[in-house]
């Protein structure tokens, strides 16, 4: 009897969760988070609000942000989650988000989050940079493991770094942001003359260089942890690298969108996405969280990963993106014919 | 001459109601084409002059474009390896349409469906494929290194990818181009004794000049397009469609974006002005009293046709079976067991049957929506004598999508439906956006094609039911349709094959409920699953393959139906 019930009930389930779930909120999010943590982000939040219905449209950070500028004169999102800061901050000088101080800011440190109060995004983990060092290939060519940026530069490595164009990817961009701030303006830009010489191609995607050291196609990528950590995972065999002078870095956020209609559930979906309960599900693919020690260590990632993050101002490098960009494809891009 | 020009003139003092009624119908179609590709480009393409705020700045971005580097670069790269690609493209889908039209060749029906394969996945596939093949890790990568190409990545990889996938759009022009003949021309020559390669140079070339025009402008324009290829193999080889991504995706740039993608317009508005030069000269093939020409079998042709034929298909195969292959190894190059991971993986991603229950969906309302459309416009514009101007513009219309980047396309759908005072708001977010977007983007070579089996029909068709006082429609309907339905299920199964895979401009416009299979392709690859991502690919191409083999029993069955006339008697 209770079986059937049981059964009933499940079937109700789920033909209540057709377009006009009976008296469910629905929320709209726009996300560039992958599927399989949607899947189970999305259930540790219905497990505390079961009134509320997440429906998702989830694409690469750059396409999400692309049809989030397009769509401000009618905005269908409630809110934006896992999507990169520095977008959010992009979103947030459109006047596109709504500020709202969740319950649990008080415990989200505070370089990762908006520092204006009520903040208008706060971070959710942490993607620093890191490099995928293929050592099959590197093997058989008798290249050795770099262990920082400057060893990039030397000629063992001539046509097997690569490394994502920063006017794609933003994950190319804060590799080149954090170079900047690591060498200054004069020692950044060297920098950069130098490692152009050994770069084999400027990818349209952070993800790229890194599949593409994991496939073998190259020896060296330079792209970020958490797809470090999955190839890795998949069987590549490719050690992590996190170049000791300093590591750009982003963060995945949260932000209410700015004229919901159901902006009471939104909160509910930002509270529940600053808890403590939300931060462990985050640890589970990320070795930094905002909300400090609730990770627990992920293998391959080292102790001091923390400490190596260089440190960046969301709203000053959003300033001078277009200074930057210019100089870099002045330099790089017009003439990046591929070498022989 | 001056008889023609006087039945003009007589046909023209008795304008058949009917007449004003199919201006009638071209005008809507024209304002739908106004509503569904005008508008939402305008909508785009005016945020070039103006500034990030939205103020009107007139021509400083152009300006500011310029005097980057960058442009002359990719100007440059997008315009030679387009012309290259052509170069190769249009001479081998000529032959491979003339094997199939004009030769006693065995399999016809199985050289065409697999001479459609590249159309069943997104370009993206192709690209994956050629790295499989000639990558860094590839099986073939000594071969190419010792034809002197160092590296895959940039213009080789360009290249042989984009001709791969452009080749089938140029054959289906070219099939229609070569199908429709008049064998009193080939019958008279012969009395005369002509040799084959004069009647080649006289009778078929000069029949098919219309279609081997479109052919290279569509090849052009598609290659000079697609930002998917070069983005996955072309390394550091910059082009004017990576340039719009790298400005619109990857700095949110929509103003600089926008300028870029009025430059790529350019293909569109020289293709209309060929198309009126050729068309000018353009005589029709097939005139009323035409006898349809039936290929005599000749052994050393057939085999040499049926030789080329076997190895491009041999090639295409090669390509997709790569990608094949792909889906079931474990992890490429480092572990070659077989495994179905790739397959779960993709379903997963998919949500199982939802997304493939929507793209098919997608597919089927495109199929149907795109060729009435299409053949409706191309129709009218075709055999309407008044409205001029109307004609034009519907005309010219049509061959703009092909230039437009599907991206830029998706984000002025959102421009201009998503607006709050659109009226047609209500369609955002819904399947019919997709439709409408999905018919649009892929118009041009619908609307080439039935323009091209049009062409060969002699208007005389047209006049003579005027003057027996018969209504357009009933001619149509009667006469020309029936000789044009295989150019009409050509279209069809074009729309269909094209909707299961197009990814670049409706991935601005899903939602929730309309999420389409295709579009995890590209994000299974962005996330480091290539072999996913061709999973999915391949899952699409079986379903549009079978889709393809009932097209091609529906082939059968029209060609039996309706186009028994052209057998000899």
């Amino acid at each position: 009897m209770k079986f059937v019930r049981l059964a009933v009930a499940a079937v109700a389930l789920l033909a209540a969760s057709g377009a006009q779930a009976q008296g469910k909120t629905q929320l709209l999010v726009y996300t560039a988070l992958e599927t399989d943590q949607l899947k189970a982000y999305e259930q540790g939040f219905y497990r505390e609000h079961p009134g509320i219905e997440i429906r998702w449209v989830r694409d690469s950070t750059g396409v999400i942000t692309a049809r989030l500028l397009a769509e401000k004169a009618n905005p269908q999102a409630d809110a934006v989650m896992g999507v990169a800061a520095s977008s959010l901050a992009l979103l947030d000088s459109n006047g596109m988000l709504e500020p709202y101080a969740p319950l649990n800011l008080d415990a989200i440190m505070n370089k990762y989050r908006d520092s204006k109060n009520p903040p208008a995004w706060f971070g959710m983990d942490v993607w620093g940079a890191t490099v995928c060092f293929n050592t099959v290939e590197a093997k058989k060519r008798n290249i050795p493991k770099p262990e920082t940026w400057q060893d990039l530069t030397k000629p063992a490595y001539k046509g097997q770094v690569v490394m994502p164009n920063p006017a794609s990817s933003g994950t190319g961009f804060f590799d080149v942001v954090a170079w900047l701030t690591l060498w200054g303006e004069k020692g950044g830009w060297e920098y950069m003359d130098k490692l152009h010489q050994n770069i084999a191609q400027y990818t349209h995607s952070g993800s790229k260089p890194c599949n593409q050291a994991a496939a073998g196609e190259f020896v060296v990528g330079i792209s970020f942890e958490y797809r470090a950590n999955s190839n890795k995972a998949k069987g590549a065999p490719i050690d992590l690298v996190f170049p000791k002078e300093g590591l750009g870095w982003d963060l995945e956020a949260f932000a209410i969108h700015k004229g919901t209609k159901k902006l009471e559930a939104a909160r509910r979906l930002a509270d529940w996405a600053s808890s403590k309960n939300a931060m462990i599900l985050y640890g589970k693919n990320f070795a930094i969280t905002a909300q400090p020690g609730v990770a627990e260590p992920l293998p391959n990632i080292p102790k001091d990963y923390e400490q190596r993050l260089v440190k960046m101002d969301f709203k000053k490098v959003a300033e001078s993106r277009a200074r930057i960009l210019a100089e870099w494809t002045k330099r790089y891009d017009a003439k990046s014919e591929p070498r022989k | 001459m001056a008889a023609v020009l006087g039945a003009r003139a007589v046909a023209r003092q008795r304008v058949h109601w009917t007449d004003r009624a199919g201006e009638l119908m071209l005008a809507a179609l024209a304002a739908a084409l106004a509503a569904f590709l005008v508008a939402p480009l305008a909508a785009i393409l005016l945020q070039s002059i103006e500034d990030a705020r939205g103020r009107v700045i007139g021509l400083d971005n152009y300006f500011a474009y310029f005097e980057t580097p960058a442009l002359a670069h990719s100007l440059w790269n997008s315009v030679w390896v387009s012309l290259l690609v052509t170069a190769l493209v249009v001479p081998a889908a000529f032959a491979f349409a003339y094997g199939l039209t004009r030769s006693c060749m065995p399999l016809k029906g199985v050289f065409r469906t697999v001479a459609l394969t590249p159309l069943l996945a997104p370009s993206l596939l192709a690209a994956i494929s050629f790295i499989y093949w000639f990558g860094n890790q590839g099986v073939l990568k000594e071969w190419m290194q010792a034809l002197g190409i160092e590296q895959i990545y940039g213009a080789p990889g360009i290249v042989l990818a984009q001709a791969f996938s452009v080749f089938p759009h140029a054959l289906m022009i070219l099939i229609t181009a070569l199908s429709l003949a008049d064998a009193r021309l080939y019958e008279a020559a012969d009395a005369l004794g002509t040799g084959d390669a004069r009647k080649f140079f006289t009778i078929t070339l000069p029949g098919a000049k219309y279609g081997l025009a479109s052919a290279a402008m569509v090849s052009f324009t598609l290659v000079i397009t697609d930002f998917g290829i070069p983005k996955v193999i072309g390394g550091n080889f910059n082009v004017l469609a990576t340039d719009v991504f790298k400005l619109v995706i990857g700095q949110q740039d929509f103003q600089k974006g926008a300028v870029v993608a009025v430059f790529l317009l350019a293909p569109a508005l020289l293709t209309f002005v060929v198309d009126r030069m050729v068309q000018r000269k353009q005589t029709s093939m097939l005139s009323a009293r035409a006898v349809p020409y039936a290929p005599r079998a000749s052994r050393g042709f057939d085999a040499a046709i049926t030789a080329y034929c076997s190895v491009v298909v041999l090639l295409m195969l090669a390509v997709f079976g790569m990608a094949v292959y792909a889906s079931f190894v474990k992890f490429w190059p480092y572990d070659l067991s077989f495994s179905l991971r790739h397959y779960v993986l993709g379903l997963v991603d998919n949500e199982a049957g939802t997304a493939f229950g929507n793209s098919l969906k997608l597919a089927f309302a495109t199929a149907l929506a795109g060729t009435a459309t299409v053949f409706a416009g191309a129709y009218l514009t075709e055999k309407l004598r008044g409205a001029a101007w109307l004609r034009a513009t519907v005309q010219f219309l049509g061959l703009l999508p092909m230039a437009v980047p599907g991206l830029v396309l998706g984000l002025g759908y959102i421009f201009f439906f998503n607006a709050p005072d659109n009226p047609l708001n209500f369609l955002y977010h819904s399947m019919a956006i997709l439709v409408a977007c999905t018919v649009v983007h892929f118009y041009t070579t619908g609307q080439l094609t039935a323009v091209t089996a049009l062409k060969a029909l002699d208007a005389e068709f047209e006049s003579v039911s005027a003057s027996l006082k018969v209504p357009f429609w009933k001619t149509a309907w009667r006469v020309t349709l029936p000789i044009c339905t295989p150019a009409l299920v050509d279209i069809s199964r074009y729309f269909f094959i094209n909707a299961m895979t197009t990814i670049s401009a409706v991935v601005f416009l899903y939602s929730p409920d309309t999420r389409l299979a295709s579009i995890a392709i590209l994000n299974l690859d962005e996330a480091g699953e290539p072999g996913a991502a061709a999973a999915v690919a391949v899952l699409i191409a079986a379903t549009s393959l079978v889709v393809c083999i009932l097209y091609l029993g529906l082939g059968w069955l029209v060609e039996r139906r309706t186009q028994t006339w052209r057998k000899p008697a």
